[in-house]
């Protein structure tokens, strides 16, 4: 197998060796483990095997198994969306913004519509930011302005021509049937239409947002889990640097 | 056995400060009243149902008050008053304000005989109901094995009443002992509570009192065939604080989050709106005997866990003096606090263990809450399986009153049948294998862990001296509580918020504080 071409890892190279855990909605017994083992075998596993079932009650079972693919995939190609501006320390963005923008970067953040957990745009803007990086209202570089949770899109989109905003920050943390989709789409949608889209840099964030994903919406940038203040302070001060060279 | 050893004149000064903290509102409960309370009053009245387009009838009602300049005086006397004029019962005087116009203010008023004649068998009869549901609990906590320290709590959040129910009944049978229907994330700004069973919500399921009805049901079920009470916990907080606790008491719910600050620091609720709503709910929940339940877990999640500790402490402060001065009793106190320090520090166990023993040195009677890690939880399932497992140490070492459980797919998604499950087994084994360790054990003289407690304290107090010198509204409006600047007159549901007539009356409220003996 050429070495572009791999399969999952136990511990022989292609052993294909995958550890796998599901419910049925299955008695607990017998029957239960051969519909799981059929189950795998039909989704094209091999030598699949169940290492534990347990009744989970109301009549539903949740099994582990270990199972072998025989499938694999070839990296040479893949390509991915990924941001690709390096990531600089808090100093270096504030001396990189001076230097090359002269001014200060405003940013409004929020968490949109229904969503009200703060969390992921406390740890990017608050002051204390998250995991010892601070977030971007420290930097002497930012004027960063949190909303809050349950922002509506038009007040966000308000606050950001008011202040003549950089770039929007919005956090989508609830993703129960695909909201966070409906809610970023709807606050592009209300952006073009009031010729906003192109002002400013719109990014979003979240446990569930890929670069690639936010890209497909139509943002600017997306970061997701294990992000921190520095990531999105350096695209931010990166890409509107660029952005002035190519004015 | 792990004994703090707490200095004893500090506590007292904590707790001083935090009663010149919640005293200070005399003047708000005294004189004012809000939109929810009058609300509650309807409802409490016996007003139900909704128009077609959602608007609840009791919404209907206060709102045509508010119009009219007639809230002043309450809800309460202008409904009596129409019963009474035109012959009608409580529900269908709001049927006549909603759909044939009947103007309430244009009704000459009774005498106030007249009226409180009208009102108080309709009060008897709520207020018997709500004490027969409360005896129903106790009665059936005699008949069933009595509740475990820590209590097992998890939580449903399908979005949908009904698949809930089956998750719930899952958990319950699984060793369960409380379950709480997470609410969908909008709710809590919404200035009405809606109507019926409801199959669509994000994050969670809608509070109504028909899903209260449904899932209160399906707990008893399970409940007697395992010869084992299931706990119902739903929010009494948002903009409709005192009608959702009101519910509550109506169904048998026997817990409430129930948090005097939350709404106003992580909701940007208003604060006046808030404590006033907090008043009457706190009020509702302790004649009903729900034990409330409180958020502090909030303040670590936003802010380093470590660093913060202390505003856990002066929270728990505030919240049992506010819940005092709405009459409920040490062991329906609830008071949060949050197992949240970055697992990276070295020794993060022994601040969480001097963290847990703080909460429960200070408050020995009230069945604390215990949150688990979040903050650090970030799609690793092994290794949030292994920090839940280490908050499930504690709490049962430290005897705490409830362990919500952690879910190993914290930050993936809302809890799938089997997260559910292998927090109960994780929690059970720990559970087990720990159960009397903490009377084989005492901490060291000078321990850190001791050390550190009293250094907790010693900050939360200072803190609380400093917000009683300055009032509470003052300390919010300059972002000393969790870094959020909150200012008396901003945030929702503000416009909710009502000055009083000399002739108010809200006859549920003098009831129950006849009763509470407030």
């Amino acid at each position: 197998m050429s070495k572009n071409i791999i399969r999952p890892y136990g511990d022989t190279l292609n052993d294909g060796k995958m550890q796998l855990s599901f419910t049925l909605p299955v008695s607990c017994d017998a029957l239960g483990k051969e519909a799981a083992k059929r189950l795998l075998l039909q989704a094209g596993f091999d030598e699949a095997e169940i290492t534990s079932m347990n009744d989970l009650t109301e009549g539903f079972t949740h099994f582990i198994a270990y199972a072998v693919t025989s499938t694999s995939v070839d990296i040479s190609k893949i390509k991915v969306k990924v941001v690709e501006t390096p990531v600089m320390t808090m100093e270096e963005t504030d001396a990189f913004v001076a230097e090359h923008l002269g001014r200060k970067i405003t940013v409004v953040g929020a968490c949109i519509e229904s969503d009200a957990h703060t969390v992921g745009i406390d740890a990017i803007m608050n002051m204390k930011g998250y995991n010892h990086r601070y977030g971007l209202e420290r930097y002497h570089s930012f004027n960063a302005i949190n909303m809050g949770a349950q922002v509506s899109c038009e007040d966000l989109l308000a606050k950001a021509r008011e202040v003549n905003a950089d770039a929007i920050l919005v956090s989508q943390v609830v993703t129960q049937k695909n909201i966070h989709i409906k809610n970023l789409t709807r606050l592009i949608e209300l952006a073009e239409a009031e010729g906003l889209r192109d002002k400013m840099l719109f990014i979003c964030g979240g446990p569930r947002i890929s670069y690639e994903l936010a890209i497909e919406l139509g943002y600017d940038a997306g970061f997701g889990i294990g992000t921190y203040a520095t990531d999105v302070a350096s695209y931010i001060a990166i890409t509107l640097a660029k952005r002035k060279v190519q004015e | 056995m792990l004994k703090l050893d707490i200095n004893q004149e500090m506590v007292s000064r904590a707790r001083k400060a935090a009663f010149q903290i919640t005293n200070a509102f005399s003047w708000l409960f005294e004189g004012y009243t809000t939109v929810a309370t009058e609300r509650t009053v309807l409802r409490l009245m016996g007003i139900d149902g909704a128009l077609k387009d959602g608007k609840p009838l009791p919404n209907v009602v206060v709102d045509n008050l508010v119009e009219n300049s007639a809230i002043p005086k309450g809800a309460a006397i202008w409904v009596a008053n129409a019963m009474l004029k035109k012959g009608l019962t409580a529900q269908q005087v709001a049927e006549e304000v909603a759909y044939k116009g009947l103007e309430l203010t244009q009704i000459s008023l009774a005498s106030g005989e007249e009226i409180l004649n009208t009102l108080n068998p309709l009060v008897e009869k709520m207020l018997d109901h709500i004490t027969a549901q409360k005896e129903k609990r106790e009665e059936l906590l005699v008949e069933y094995k009595q509740r475990p320290k820590p209590a097992i709590y998890v939580i449903v959040a399908t979005g949908n009443i009904y698949e809930d129910v089956v998750q719930a009944r899952a958990a319950a049978r699984e060793g369960a002992d409380a379950i709480a229907v997470i609410r969908s994330t909008a709710q809590s700004l919404l200035d009405y509570v809606p109507f019926g069973a409801t199959t669509v919500g994000f994050g969670g399921t809608f509070a109504t009192q028909e899903n209260f009805k449904i899932m209160r049901k399906a707990l008893d079920e399970v409940a007697q065939e395992k010869g084992h009470y299931i706990y119902l916990t739903n929010y009494a907080s948002g903009l409709c604080m005192p009608e959702i606790a009101a519910m509550g008491a109506m169904e048998r719910l026997d817990m409430m989050l129930n948090d005097a600050m939350y709404g106003i620091l992580f909701r940007d609720i208003n604060p006046k709106r808030t404590l006033l709503d907090q008043y009457f709910a706190r009020m509702i929940n302790a004649y009903a005997g729900i034990e409330i339940q409180t958020g502090e877990d909030n303040y670590l999640t936003t802010s380093d866990a470590v660093e913060k500790a202390y505003t856990v402490t002066a929270s728990q402060l505030i919240n049992e003096s506010f819940a005092v001065l709405s009459g409920i009793k040490p062991e329906k106190m609830g008071l949060g606090h949050a197992f949240e320090i970055n697992p990276e520090l070295e020794n993060s166990f022994s601040y969480e263990l001097a963290h847990a023993l703080l909460t429960k040195t200070l408050f020995p009677d009230s069945p604390v809450k215990y949150m688990p890690p979040t903050k650090f939880a970030g799609g690793n399932i092994f290794k949030t399986y292994l920090l839940d497992a280490m908050f499930n140490f504690i709490g049962q070492l430290t005897e705490q009153g409830v362990q919500l459980l952690g879910m190993m797919t914290e930050a993936i998604h809302t809890p799938h049948l089997a997260d559910r499950y292998l927090a109960i087994e994780n929690a059970q084994y720990i559970f087990k294998a720990v159960k009397d360790l903490n009377q084989n054990l005492c901490l060291a003289e000078d321990s850190f862990i001791n050390r550190r407690a009293n250094e907790v304290l010693a900050q939360a107090t200072e803190f609380l001296e400093k917000v009683a010198r300055e009032g509470l509204f003052s300390a919010m409006a300059k972002g000393e509580f969790a870094e959020i600047k909150r200012s008396e007159n901003g945030g929702k549901g503000l416009e909710g918020v009502i000055m009083k007539d000399k002739d108010y009356y809200n006859p549920f409220m003098e009831s129950m504080k006849q009763e509470l003996k407030l």
